[in-house]
């Protein structure tokens, strides 16, 4: 993998930047050079959030995100937003459960999954998020359960240590899908 | 004690000496003002604690600016209005020591009044001396936070109009509504009884700090005669007729005399 | 790789705070900052620390003032508008030589102007913000690593000159997250404070601590003295990278987070045969005038890179002697300029085209 620049955007409160962050540290954990960018302000607040995270063999640069390889959306406004600026054979995972349209890019790799829905019916309510990226790992050949699990280790706090397998749950119900 | 004097070797008994908390300096300050008075019931205060060697003052901008000068303690010359601020620092930076501000009216309640109040309201265990002479002293006698009701001023010249520029701010009184203040009491020196008084009310206000009480602030009524316009004796006298009254000395807060403890 | 975490640039400047000794913490709640005082809020209590919420950002320098003034390491944290309030205390702290460690992280202005990155306050910074002839040490990281080991750097040169340093971050330096060794960072132990107001103890004459001299000659004096130690830093503690820089011809110049974006677009520029270098000043008070100077001999352009209407070119055409050619490719408000933009103006600059 040279450098991959992955755009996360949904609404507030979809555990935008928590995807973001396990991504960064997955990388991390496979010594690779990270970063994360979260939008920050009012934005983050019921709009829409978003986060850069870029992993690759160099160093980072610039670690603003305005034309990423990935773009994950997870709901219509990031898909309308964010869908032009996504590079030609770059990739756009979407929520399908959330998002009614198609895209409408012809050059880019689409994956829909219906995250959202997927999270309910497992009884894992909140994590369509990290079903979406076990979808990813999957999609780009990146799973690697130990490094899973290592960095589920470093986004998941120690209070909250009880979700750690639900988080990996959602990971493996999102890569069977 | 006594004291070898002159030549002749005459053993005579000291009955009046400086304080040795203050340095042996003649003051600024003009000829009938009371912050010399003040000054020494501070110094006295601190001699009969013996503190002086853990004690850091804070002087105000204000004619008691060079307080530095005159205090034998470690001294802290502040920005305008900010020694609570200051003192917060230091005091926090090392809580075994004793802190004081020495503050003039338009340093305490104009430009510092945010400082005050939430020094106040976090019951910092730090002790407050505050000269209420209801004038700018040091820039030349423009209106105080203080200044009475048609009170004339250089910025009031047809005396303070309070349609226009509002009433005078009575600091014992709001800080006492405070829960985090310790004790607030409001005293004058015009006279014997009343500076005999306000020395208790100094030293209770370290004695609190000393045992870990909290915020005290003692607010002296002070003379300002060159300002006023008056001599020596009559600002004395207007303190007892107009400051006073507008004024009423007392104590305001006292929570540990009413038993009450901060759990 | 085990030591390495990844924290936020606003994070990583508190944990190196206390790393470096700092157990004092006094602040206001502004973004993009917001960070350094909830990190401080944590972990200050359970190590013994103060973490203090003031009631106005001129109430938490002034409690800077404080503790500096009885001898101990602290700090305080803002943006730009709250850095505006704590002008007064920057100058009280110059006048008298008092240490301080001062972080802002910079939003767009002027008046409230927004809460997105900028670096508008690199005038405020490095010509004063308070009243007076005084300096501060001005550094800007540009990674999470920077803003931890610069932060310790920030308290050991505090101390050596007694004078406020500053990290002058952004919002995307704030806020950002990459891995960060902590174990890597050296510590020098603060040095002894004779001046320090902790009490006479009976056994010293009383310190005192003041920035009022009345008597002209003597704050002339003073003045002297205080801009000779300024010309030791001046001397000794300019800090750069150099990017590319060996056989430039046009030579960009950034900090922070213009820096990042700049080297992406001067990676691009080389593969497309373009000779361009980059000059990144980590200290911006002191300037890297020298090593500005000595890139003039080759370059014929320099690109100022900012997020601003163009503050620190000023720096670069005075470095340089006004005799090269001179380019701003900036963004501002909150904007930050892509690696396209830089890399337009780095083009127009091979063609000559100063635009």
């Amino acid at each position: 993998m040279k450098t991959t620049q992955f755009l996360f955007a949904g609404f507030g409160g979809q555990g935008i930047l928590f995807a973001g962050k396990f991504a960064a540290y997955k990388g991390l954990i496979e010594n690779k050079q990270v970063s994360w960018l979260p939008s920050y302000g009012p934005e983050m607040r019921g709009g829409t959030a978003s986060c850069s995270v870029i992993i690759g063999d160099e160093p980072v640069g610039s670690p603003i995100v305005s034309n990423p390889d990935v773009l994950i959306a997870m709901n219509l406004p990031s898909l309308d937003r964010y869908e032009d600026s996504v590079v030609p054979d770059g990739m756009i995972f979407a929520d399908s459960s959330l998002i009614e349209r198609k895209v409408r890019r012809s050059d880019v790799k689409v994956f829909y999954i219906p995250a959202t829905k997927l999270a309910d019916e497992n009884g894992i309510g909140k994590l369509a998020n990290m079903i979406i990226v076990g979808k990813i790992l999957k999609e780009m050949n990146e799973y690697n359960e130990e490094s899973v699990i290592a960095a589920l280790k470093k986004v998941v706090s120690a209070k909250h240590a009880d979700m750690l397998d639900i988080n990996l749950k959602a990971i493996k119900v999102g890569f069977d899908n | 004690m006594y004291r070898k004097c002159g030549e002749r070797g005459a053993k005579i008994m000291v009955v009046f000496d400086k304080p040795k908390a203050l340095c042996d300096v003649p003051l600024h300050y003009c000829p009938g003002c009371t912050h010399g008075i003040v000054h020494r019931l501070v110094a006295e205060a601190i001699d009969e604690f013996d503190i002086e060697g853990k004690t850091i003052g804070i002087a105000p901008v204000g004619c008691s600016v060079m307080a530095y000068d005159y205090f034998n303690c470690d001294m802290i010359e502040a920005a305008h209005g900010r020694a609570p601020a200051v003192a917060t620092g230091v005091k926090r930076a090392d809580p075994s020591k004793i802190v004081f501000t020495y503050q003039g009216d338009g340093d305490l309640a104009s430009i510092g009044m945010a400082e005050t109040v939430h020094a106040a309201a976090r019951n910092e265990n730090i002790t407050i001396i505050f000269i209420n002479n209801a004038i700018y002293g040091m820039t030349g006698g423009q209106m105080a936070p203080t200044s009475l009701p048609g009170q004339v001023t250089q910025t009031s010249p047809y005396g303070r109009d309070v349609k226009l520029c509002g009433f005078p701010v009575k600091v014992c009184e709001m800080l006492s509504e405070l829960d985090g203040a310790e004790y607030i009491e409001r005293v004058a020196v015009n006279n014997i009884k009343n500076i005999n008084a306000a020395k208790k009310a100094i030293k209770r206000a370290f004695q609190n700090q000393i045992e870990g009480k909290g915020f005290s602030l003692v607010e002296v009524i002070s003379s300002c005669p060159t300002n006023w316009g008056l001599t020596p004796a009559n600002a004395l006298k207007w303190i007892d007729e107009k400051m006073i009254p507008y004024y009423p000395l007392g104590v305001y807060k006292d929570r540990s005399a009413k038993g009450e403890r901060i759990v | 790789m085990a030591d390495k975490v990844l924290m936020k640039g606003n994070e990583a400047i508190a944990e190196a705070a206390i790393i470096a000794g700092c157990r004092h913490y006094f602040g206001y709640p502004i973004t993009p900052q917001t960070e350094v005082a909830a990190y401080m809020a944590k972990k200050m209590p359970k190590i013994g620390g103060t973490f203090l919420q003031a009631e106005s950002e001129i109430a938490a320098i002034n409690m800077v003032y404080g503790v500096s003034s009885a001898g101990k390491r602290v700090m305080t944290s803002s943006s730009s508008p709250g850095i505006s309030l704590k002008g007064e205390g920057l100058s009280y702290l110059a006048g008298a030589d008092l240490p301080a460690f001062v972080v802002n992280v910079q939003r767009g202005g002027p008046g409230l102007g927004g809460i997105q990155p900028s670096q508008s306050d690199y005038f405020q910074s490095t010509r004063g913000g308070g009243h007076g002839d005084y300096r501060m040490i001005v550094y800007a990281p540009a990674s999470v690593q920077e803003m931890a080991s610069l932060t310790v750097k920030a308290f050991e040169s505090a101390d050596k000159y007694r004078m406020t340093a500053m990290i002058l971050a952004d919002g995307t330096m704030g806020q950002m997250m990459e891995p960060v060794d902590l174990a890597s960072l050296k510590v020098n132990p603060a040095p002894e404070k004779l001046w320090a107001t902790t009490g006479t103890g009976k056994k010293r004459e009383h310190n005192i601590i003041n920035s009022l001299y009345l008597k002209p000659e003597e704050l002339e004096k003073v003045n002297f003295e205080r801009y000779e130690r300024y010309q030791t830093v001046e001397a000794d503690e300019v800090m750069y990278e150099e990017y590319l820089m060996n056989d430039a011809e046009i030579c960009v110049a950034a900090f922070g987070i213009a820096a990042r974006v700049s080297k992406n677009a001067i990676n691009e520029a080389r593969a497309r045969g373009i000779k361009v270098g980059m000059i990144r000043p980590i200290t911006l008070w002191p300037f890297p005038k020298n090593v500005f100077k000595k890139a003039a001999e080759k370059a014929h352009t320099f690109i100022s890179v900012e997020l601003s209407m163009g503050q620190m070119i000023e720096d670069v055409k005075l470095s340089t002697e006004c005799k090269a050619n001179y380019l701003l490719c900036n963004r501002v408000g909150g904007m930050i300029p892509l690696p396209e933009q830089v890399l337009k103006c780095i083009e127009n600059a091979a063609k000559g085209e100063l635009k």
